[in-house]
């Protein structure tokens, strides 16, 4: 259960807050203290994202999926820049242009992203990258991902 | 998946067309009242009423807006797969037609989001809350949608195949210069490749001009058996081969972003229609960016993975090149309301009568109409013919 936030004086938060799905609690429970969680199905051998009650590449039910803790290495698969984040409704950079991404984790399973790191316009297809934290406002943090990192 | 049946080869025809855009990007109606002037344009044009009408297509409600038509169809279809939604109503008409289910069915769109601002109505079409796969992993980073999941497969395009912003722009370019023969288009200057590329970045590497207008807009169709559109007012257009895929919905679940589930939608509605991208007299192929138009070039084998950068620069795509691509000035040029499938359908049905005017393609024979809906999701491909195709 998220607490309750006080409404009026509280300035809107920078960026969009995610809601917790009923099938990722333990993904969000877990960016509290920085793991990043990936869904694994032990039927198939292979990572599930975005987290289901079932395995949508071999159907296995519920029991056979568990989290495991994902290395937090990817590798960029597609990388853009939002150079009007104002026409996007976005406040998280501060009105600068900021890269987008769809990074395939090492656990073969992709997500979008921001990178930041590097200038947006850097950023391409086959870069190594790295997760890194964002606070949200409920205690949660927001996996990014960043450039010119080593692994953890 | 199941095996190609022929069977609804040249089993129905679009009999009644109509739609409703102005150079100025808004009109005076909205809503209901759109929808129903589109229906019943459509009707008169096919020398049909509302009397005839037996099913009915609407991406929101086909029970609410049968209701509303105070008709009592036996056949209603609320598939709605965003732009590609009437190609797939276009399949699934025929087929019910085909089988018997009904035997006129109307399909219906009008939007007004120009006018809407303009004139501070309300749009009904809200955005889904609370918990969904979109809202929990995509919307916190930002990406602009549509545009952002079209610019993040040309990023990927790019990269795979060394596709350049030129070979994108040309793609509008060529769109222009069909616009410039349609009096009814939204822009009708020429545009050249630097043009193209001066205009604002947008969401990288699209540029304005890389993505479509959005004006008002709206059309209908009108479909019965092929027995019965040779007795009606029009040469009846056959719909010779229809099928739809889908393969995600937000862009992060799209298994490769270079390749659509065009690339198994067209091939399956040519094999029906007994045909292949070389009978090809006019590609209606959505464009809401140029992006999505080169990625529907290669996936219906107009040309190889890869290969459309290049294609679409060798100057192919205009008038008097060798595929004449949206002739009606596209929805880069033309119009593009946020559902463009419908104006797919009523330029390929006016090609295929010929009716285009100044850019009717000589002796066009066999359209295809291939829609594109969400991001890059639903991929729905109707070929449609003359007579003389069947």
């Amino acid at each position: 259960m998220s607490p309750a936030r006080t409404t009026g004086e509280t300035p809107a938060p920078a960026r969009f807050e995610p809601p917790v799905g009923v099938e990722s609690e333990a993904f969000w429970d877990a960016t509290r203290e920085g793991r990043l969680l990936v869904q694994w199905c032990t039927s198939c051998d292979r990572g599930v994202f975005y987290p289901r009650v079932f395995c949508p590449h071999c159907a296995a039910g519920a029991d056979a999926l568990e989290w495991r803790t994902a290395s937090g290495r990817a590798t960029v698969y597609a990388a853009v820049v939002e150079n009007r984040p104002d026409a996007a409704g976005a406040k998280f950079s501060g009105g600068e242009p900021y890269c987008v991404a769809l990074v395939d984790l090492e656990e073969g399973v992709r997500m979008l992203t921001n990178v930041v790191g590097s200038p947006p316009a850097e950023v391409r297809s086959g870069m190594p990258v790295t997760v890194t934290w964002e606070p949200l406002s409920d205690g949660r943090r927001l996996p990014l991902f960043e450039t010119g990192q080593t692994a953890p | 998946m199941s095996r190609v049946d022929r069977s609804l080869r040249g089993a129905a025809a679009i009999v009644g067309v109509a739609d409703d855009v102005s150079p100025t990007g808004e009109l005076d109606r909205f809503g209901r009242d759109l929808e129903v002037a589109m229906v019943l344009d459509a009707l008169a044009d096919a020398g049909l009423t509302l009397a005839d009408v037996d099913g009915v297509c609407h991406p929101e409600s086909a029970v609410a807006f049968a209701e509303y038509l105070g008709v009592h169809p036996t056949f209603v279809e609320s598939t709605m797969t965003g732009g590609s939604s009437y190609e797939v109503h276009v399949e699934h008409a025929a087929a019910a037609i085909a089988a018997g289910v009904c035997d006129v069915v109307v399909s219906v769109y009008a939007a007004t989001p120009r006018s809407d601002r303009t004139q501070g109505r309300r749009r009904e079409w809200r955005r889904p809350a609370g918990p969904n796969p979109m809202a929990e992993w995509d919307m916190p980073y930002g990406l602009r949608t549509p545009m952002g999941p079209y610019a993040l497969a040309a990023a990927r395009h790019m990269h795979e195949f060394g596709t350049t912003s030129e070979q994108l722009a040309q793609i509008a370019v060529s769109t222009r210069q069909w616009a410039a023969l349609n009096p009814r288009a939204r822009y009708r200057d020429p545009i050249d490749i630097d043009d193209v590329l001066a205009s604002p970045l947008q969401v990288s590497p699209l540029h304005l001009l890389d993505c479509c207008l959005v004006t008002d807009g709206a059309g209908a169709f009108v479909m019965t058996s092929a027995e019965r559109a040779r007795t009606l007012a029009k040469s009846p257009v056959y719909v010779l081969g229809a099928a739809t895929c889908t393969d995600h919905m937000v862009i992060g679940q799209m298994p490769d972003l270079t390749t659509t589930p065009g690339a198994v939608s067209g091939p399956r509605a040519f094999e029906m229609a007994g045909m292949e991208p070389a009978d090809v007299d006019v590609l209606m192929g959505y464009d809401s960016f140029t992006i999505t138009a080169l990625l529907h070039l290669e996936d219906l084998g107009f040309c190889k993975k890869g290969e459309g950068g290049p294609f679409a620069a060798d100057g192919h795509l205009g008038p008097g090149g060798s595929l004449a691509m949206n002739t009606n000035g596209g929805g880069l040029s033309f119009t593009h309301p946020g559902m463009y499938g419908m104006f797919l359908l009523t330029e390929a049905t006016r090609q295929l009568r010929g009716e285009g005017g100044e850019r009717q393609v000589a002796g066009a024979n066999v359209a295809v109409a291939h829609g594109s809906g969400m991001f890059l999701s639903v991929m729905s491909t109707a070929v449609l013919g003359t007579e003389a195709a069947l």
